[in-house]
């Protein structure tokens, strides 16, 4: 508590314009929170004037989150303007420009997530939901009771990359490459996963070339329900340039890994930090709908969104100028008492779980929302039935990344029941 | 009060009373009639209310209106026909008084 007291201090008397919520360090040792509650409470649209990543606004609240996020037309994801992360795309001359409809405006943003959005749609859900479970059932079977593992490693990045490789219909010996480039998809040379941006280049164009293999076997072939295959024979993709293939394919990658990977790591150690809340769902396991949502709202695995103003615009009564840099903090809007109940708490039985802002709202809004619950409903229910905790035994280790809010290692010990 | 009828993707139909003014996203939640998420709160943000609007009523209801948010958000969501419309945007008015309107399996 000591301790905790006198660094609250300190965040409250740093000057209000020297504060910069995107440096990574704050993500790595889990201290943004309290950033981000002195700029709901003190400024909460703030713009920092200086910082590696240029000059840029923060939106903190819930409700300005929201009016950005629902405002396509004067809020832009074009890549060419910097994109969609506080660090703009194609800003190293070494990256990859790689081209994405998650950072792509109207009307090609609009064409191309039709193109894919199938593949997670319900229906298509229904048909990927056994697999998912016998796969997830297997990944826990797998597990020693009673020693130290990392959670992370033997359960997150598995179950994961074994439904990227479903929904790819990658080839399954080699799913781990999934893994991989997911990572590299993200990465900068200061996290340590590559060593340079040439690295990560020439890894990327491995991945591409992987990717173009599986294409073009799957041209010829109709009917397949894979994401491949939809996207090699849809007419608003299957003429993508080499580099709009690529990069819708990681977009898919990252989105479907590096998101859910988080939250189900994330989901132990909150029902670990909130014993009271594991206590109630082993007394009542049909909680796990409604934990669901919750973990993901208190996970928030993809910490913001950026967006680049097209026009002078007001968001909570601060003046935005066109050409202007917005992020919008999902983190920090789903912390805001003023919208979400107690917001600062795990409740695992909430009215309206799904309120939340992990997935981001308006045409960008996450593509792949029901895939992940799905991979988390499974998870769970497939935990309750073999182990009766799932017991942190010792301290989380945290990304370095002011974007993945993730968890890179876990390590628990399993009670069976 | 104003009446709606939800009728949900197995055919079961159930029939709710909503306040003059409501939504016909609000008439399904407050009645606790599954088939509606309604994630974003109500606000047009996601699409997650997804509803299909009976033929006959089809001229009083209207298409969403073209460009505007609603069609925007309207074209990503599964099994979209031209009578979908999003249940937020349906305002309960007395000329709308025994609507009926019909569920997706799933939302999106």
């Amino acid at each position: 508590m000591a301790t905790s007291a006198v660094h609250n201090q300190t965040v409250d008397s740093i000057p209000l314009g020297e504060i910069n919520v995107a440096n990574p360090y704050l993500f790595q040792n889990d201290t943004v929170g309290e950033y981000f509650s002195r700029l709901r409470r003190e400024d909460p649209v703030h713009y920092c004037a200086e910082s590696r990543f240029g000059p840029y606004w923060s939106v903190t609240k819930f409700n300005d989150i929201m009016a950005v996020d629902t405002n396509h037309k004067v809020f832009s994801s074009e890549a060419k303007l910097g994109g969609i992360s506080v660090q703009d795309m194609h800003s190293d001359e070494s990256a990859l420009e790689l081209e994405m409809f998650i950072a792509m405006d109207q009307p090609k943003h609009d064409q191309q997530r039709k193109a894919v959005s199938p593949v997670v749609a319900p229906s298509n859900l229904l048909l990927l939901e056994p697999v998912i479970r016998e796969r997830a059932g297997a990944i826990l079977d797998a597990l020693p009771i009673g020693e130290e593992i990392d959670w992370v490693k033997l359960v997150s990045v598995e179950l994961t990359t074994m439904t990227l490789a479903t929904i790819f219909d990658f080839p399954w010996e080699e799913r781990a490459k999934l893994t991989r480039w997911s990572d590299v998809t993200t990465a900068s040379p200061e996290t340590g996963i590559v060593e340079s941006f040439e690295q990560r280049r020439e890894e990327l164009i491995q991945c591409a070339m992987y990717f173009k293999g599986l294409w073009d076997q799957r041209i010829d072939q109709p009917g397949g329900n894979d994401l491949i295959s939809m996207m090699a024979h849809s007419p608003a993709t299957r003429d993508m340039p080499f580099l709009e293939f690529l990069g819708n394919l990681l977009l898919l990658i990252v989105g479907g890994n590096d998101t859910t990977r988080n939250s189900i790591s994330g989901g132990v150690l909150a029902l670990n930090q909130n014993p009271g809340e594991y206590q109630k769902l082993r007394n009542n396991p049909a909680l796990v709908s409604s934990m669901i949502p919750e973990i993901i709202r208190w996970q928030t695995p993809l910490t913001h969104m950026r967006r680049t103003a097209l026009e002078d615009v007001k968001i909570g009564g601060k003046q935005i100028r066109t050409g202007d840099k917005v992020v919008m903090w999902y983190l920090s809007g789903n912390r805001d008492d003023t919208v979400i109940d107690r917001a600062e708490e795990f409740i695992i039985d909430r009215q309206n779980p799904r309120h939340h802002l992990s997935f981001g709202f308006g045409i960008h809004r996450c593509m792949g929302n029901r895939l992940a619950e799905l991979q988390l409903r499974i998870i769970w229910e497939e935990i309750l039935k073999r182990y009766s905790f799932v017991e942190v035994v010792g301290e989380p280790e945290r990304l370095l990344s002011n974007l993945v809010r993730g968890i890179t290692r876990l390590p628990v010990k399993l009670h069976a029941h | 009060m104003i009446k709606v009828t939800f009728v949900s993707a197995d055919g079961t139909r159930r029939t709710v009373e909503i306040d003059e003014g409501l939504s016909a996203r609000e008439a399904a939640l407050f009645n606790s009639v599954p088939g509606i998420d309604g994630d974003c709160g109500g606000v047009c943000a996601c699409a997650t209310c997804h509803v299909h609007v009976d033929l006959a009523w089809m001229d009083r209801v209207g298409p969403p209106e073209e460009g505007g948010m609603e069609s925007d958000l309207i074209q990503f969501a599964e099994g979209t026909t031209e009578t979908s419309r999003l249940a937020c945007q349906i305002s309960m008015v007395p000329e709308l008084d025994g609507l009926v309107l019909h569920l997706p399996e799933l939302q999106h």
